[in-house]
């Protein structure tokens, strides 16, 4: 039953990502570079959605036209270079590092410094701080002139 | 120094808002045609209008026109369409009609229907030339000048805010020039 169950919540989800047109491929590796780039590529339409998991006309469009120019015989950089050249980077979930890209991939990397900056000066105040907690005279002078003096005060109210 | 610390978080607070504001200014959907300043790709392409014979860019040339990509299932053109048939009675605008993924004899009754407003229409029945264009749906309107290079693309119906706006000036600018 439970097994069912398994089985039943996987099946469900799988169907999910199917697309509905089915394309013949003359070999297994032209199949796998095909769901590579349409795992890959973004669809124009849909803008959160891969050209597998979408539904437009267009992303419809753009699977036959991968699929024809895969048995073209085009490779993988010419198949890319015919979407830019049509939709722009844009179209790349995994855009080229160069250009105004090179701020998106260094960002994370930027980030990681800026913590390890505000991390070590936190440690770094919370030492000084510990080391300052015995009173030297000078601060025993300043003290008790302080405590007299709310003493004073004290008596006068 | 300890002062300044404190607006930190407001400076902080500030920048994000600023960002936050331009977002809502920016449409996501808007994406900037790969096509802008660069020549209408080549086509060759058969004419709804005249079963058997084609259209090819070179048709197309001699006057700043509009190219607008259009079909009968898309809502958003029988919306744009009574526009263009203003636009081209009354401005003397050329279109150039790219009935896009359609049925001939649909598009056919929908021009006698609603009026012409096009120059000429090509067929473009499997979408091949429409990813040529880098569209992503209907409508979408190109304006290109005389030498067949395109200036500007919109995606979305064409109405007369958007006309004023975005492709008159262009246009007129176009039509001065050449």
């Amino acid at each position: 039953m439970r097994l069912l169950f398994i089985a039943l919540f996987f099946g469900w989800s799988l169907n999910v990502n199917a697309v509905i047109e089915t394309y013949e491929f003359e070999t297994p590796e032209l199949r796998a570079r095909y769901h590579v780039f349409v795992e890959e590529l973004r669809c124009p339409k849909c803008q959160n959605q891969n050209l597998a998991d979408s539904n437009a006309g267009v992303a419809a469009d753009l699977r036959r036209e991968v699929h024809r120019l895969l048995h073209d015989g085009l490779s993988d950089q010419e198949i890319y270079d015919f979407m830019v050249a049509r939709y722009g980077e844009f179209v790349l979930y995994r855009p080229k590092t160069s250009g105004v890209t090179l701020y998106l991939w260094l960002a994370p990397l930027l980030m990681l410094v800026l913590a390890l900056v505000v991390v070590m000066l936190i440690v770094k105040r919370s030492q000084q701080t510990s080391h300052k907690e015995t009173l030297d005279n000078n601060d025993q002078v300043a003290l008790q002139k302080v405590l007299e003096g709310i003493e004073q005060q004290g008596d006068k109210s | 120094m300890g002062r300044l610390k404190l607006f930190i978080p407001l400076m902080v607070f500030a920048l994000l808002a600023g960002f936050f504001m331009k977002g809502l200014d920016i449409d996501p959907k808007a994406l900037p045609s790969m096509l802008a300043n660069k020549p209408l790709p080549e086509f060759t392409l058969p004419d709804l209008e005249n079963p058997g014979q084609t259209i090819s860019k070179h048709d197309t040339l001699g006057v700043p026109a509009l190219v607008n990509v259009w079909a009968t299932w898309c809502p958003s053109c029988a919306v744009e369409h009574s526009f263009l048939n203003f636009l081209k009675e009354t401005e003397g605008v050329a279109i150039i009609g790219v009935n896009y993924k359609d049925d001939d004899t649909k598009a056919l009754n929908w021009l006698f229907e609603k009026g012409n407003p096009y120059r000429f229409n090509v067929v473009d029945k499997d979408g091949r030339f429409g990813i040529d264009l880098g569209i992503t749906g209907a409508p979408e309107t190109y304006l290109m000048d005389a030498n067949g290079v395109v200036q500007f693309r919109y995606q979305g119906p064409v109405d007369r805010y958007v006309w004023e706006n975005t492709f008159k000036p262009r246009y007129l600018e176009l039509m001065a020039g050449g």
